[in-house]
């Protein structure tokens, strides 16, 4: 025997642990938890809370140091404000787009992923739709400041009909988005199309509807909720986003880009800037569990 | 549905179209490595593997390489521990708040990241600071390993929801200790999962720019945070050209272990 045998008394005490613990489930699932809990509730939760309630603090003015008095200024400016409020709304705006444009492509993709390929490629075609998704952020970022340089790919592609590129600015943070949140709603679309069942269609066709008319009435409502379910992520994931348009954005402004901004000389400000986009999240998540879509994630 | 010819040949070229989105992108930043110029103008004026080379010995992108590896593999080790913890305790135990736990673990992800990332910047400044901690390497691990959570859970505590507790049961029943049915019966059955959340964990890490922001000290750069700082230098464009085109080749080494891992892991999903 080449392994390692415990001590008889070692053994003894391991096997009185091992008793002890299959007595006391409690005392199991306390020394499972503790960890994790205090890494997530103190550590994670508690900072949290300290940023949310740091967003009543204020800042003074001359030594940008954080003044420790209650107060609600900050979301007063949050409201008053017209750049707040302007660069809120444009996020908002643009997380709106990203979601539209995101299900607009997605469907015919995930319509021929779904249903039209062979079955014997759908599981490779799935796998052609998630690859993507484990290539740098950052580089697919770059992709598209390369693409959308000047005299770049998409300047190349636009010259024959006399266009050029929409260049870096709001328009290519929407394009930008779009293709780096796109697999989140082919994926769930593709799984809800692929599940249709073919007697619905069968039906539908032999009650006279034509494809159009089957499309608007049996598919569309069957697949909604998998667009929210994808609408979920397009959606938050753009709204929080500062990186990719500071990258293509040229000098555009989304409201990360405010709170970063804000930082390092007004901290309680960026905090109360912060909450925006959790609050518009939360908001988006309650009106989305209205259509039942949460359950499908 | 019985799609007209014309609807199966528009849907034919709307995803192929759709495909070529989605990999042309790629493909360029490929193509745009040999680029011998500085400029990003397409076609480029010829083809050159010297970038290549001058990227190898670029210490900057090197160094930050090494970062990131080491930031990976700590965070990747934390989020295995609790993960795996939380996962049992919801998946074997019925206790107060299950539900809530379930809810804290995906936060850290679901919030936008610069929310975490000043949350716990504001943490680290405040607690750690009159202890004469510093931000450092130690930071960005904790920072990482806390949104990385999340994967490892829900690998795991998917796997633990389909294979029900009668294993283990009968192992003790034939005279196992709480131990030795553990590593026997319980760990061979979540062993896949543990690698699919660990795959996902390290690649969550490893493409982490926001939380690494806010948590990184002086002098700390995972690659991510390279690239950032040297995209908009036309100076470095060649070696950044070379390392974005690294970072695609090399997402191909996950995409394979996750199709060997099998479908029955979570994989096919990021979060």
């Amino acid at each position: 025997m080449t392994t390692h045998e415990p001590t008889a008394a070692g053994r003894g005490t391991v096997r009185r642990l091992a008793g002890t613990l299959h007595r006391r489930p409690r005392l199991r699932l306390a020394l499972l938890l503790t960890a994790p809990l205090l890494w997530l509730a103190v550590l994670y939760l508690g900072s949290l809370a300290v940023l949310f309630v740091s967003a009543f603090w204020t800042t003074d003015s001359f030594t940008s140091q954080v003044v420790k008095v209650w107060s609600t200024d900050n979301f007063h400016a949050l409201f008053t404000t017209p750049v707040f409020r302007q660069v809120i709304l444009r996020s908002v705006g643009v997380a709106l787009a990203v979601t539209v444009l995101c299900a607009v492509i997605a469907f015919p993709v995930a319509f021929y992923t779904a249903r039209v390929a062979r079955p014997r490629w759908r599981p490779l075609l799935v796998v052609a739709i998630l690859t993507p998704l484990w290539a740098s952020y950052l580089v697919k970022v770059y992709a598209w400041r390369l693409i959308l340089s000047e005299g770049g790919l998409a300047d190349w592609i636009l010259a024959p009909f006399g266009l050029s590129g929409p260049g870096y600015g709001l328009p290519a943070t929407v394009l930008t988005l779009t293709y780096l949140w796109l697999p989140y709603m082919i994926l769930p679309v593709h799984t809800a199309l692929e599940q249709l069942p073919a007697n619905l269609l069968d039906a539908s066709a032999d009650l006279g509807a034509r494809p159009g008319r089957t499309f608007r009435s049996v598919v569309l409502p069957l697949v909604l909720p998998s667009v929210a379910a994808g609408s979920v992520f397009t959606f938050s994931l753009s709204l929080g986003d500062y990186i990719t348009v500071q990258i293509v954005g040229g000098k555009t402004q989304l409201i990360g880009n405010l709170v970063y901004s804000n930082i390092e000389l007004n901290l309680p400000m960026a905090a109360a800037l912060g909450t925006v986009p959790v609050a518009v999240i939360v908001l988006y998540l309650l009106a989305i569990r209205r259509t039942g879509a949460l359950n499908s994630l | 549905m019985h799609l007209s010819r014309t609807a199966r040949t528009a849907l034919r070229i709307g995803a192929g179209l759709g495909f070529a989105v989605i990999y042309v992108p790629l493909l360029l930043v490929l193509v745009n490595s040999l680029n011998p110029d500085r400029s990003a103008s397409w076609p480029p004026p010829g083809l050159t593997a010297h970038w290549w080379s001058v990227a190898a010995h670029n210490s900057g992108a090197r160094d930050a390489l090494w970062v990131s590896v080491k930031a990976g593999l700590g965070a990747t080790a934390i989020a295995l521990v609790l993960g795996t913890l939380i996962a049992f305790a919801v998946a074997r135990h019925r206790f107060f708040g299950r539900d809530t736990v379930s809810f804290v673990v995906v936060l850290p992800i679901a919030l936008p990241g610069i929310v975490t990332g000043i949350a716990l910047n504001s943490a680290f400044s405040t607690v750690l600071e009159p202890l004469g901690v510093g931000l450092g390497l130690f930071t960005v691990i904790v920072g990482h390993a806390t949104f990385c959570i999340v994967v490892v859970f829900n690998n795991v505590v998917a796997r633990l929801r389909r294979t029900s507790g009668s294993y283990e049961e009968a192992a003790m029943d034939l005279g196992a200790s709480t131990f030795r049915a553990f590593a026997d019966v319980t760990f061979p059955l979540v062993r896949s999962a543990l690698l699919a959340g660990a795959l996902l964990a390290f690649a969550l890490s490893f493409d982490e720019v926001v939380v690494t922001t806010f948590t990184a000290g002086p002098g700390i750069e995972t690659l991510p945070i390279w690239i950032f700082g040297n995209m908009t230098r036309p100076q470095q464009a060649p070696v950044v050209n070379v390392v974005a085109a690294v970072l695609v080749l090399l997402s191909v080494i996950p995409i394979y272990v996750a199709q060997r891992l099998s479908a029955d892991t979570a994989t096919s999903s990021r979060v």
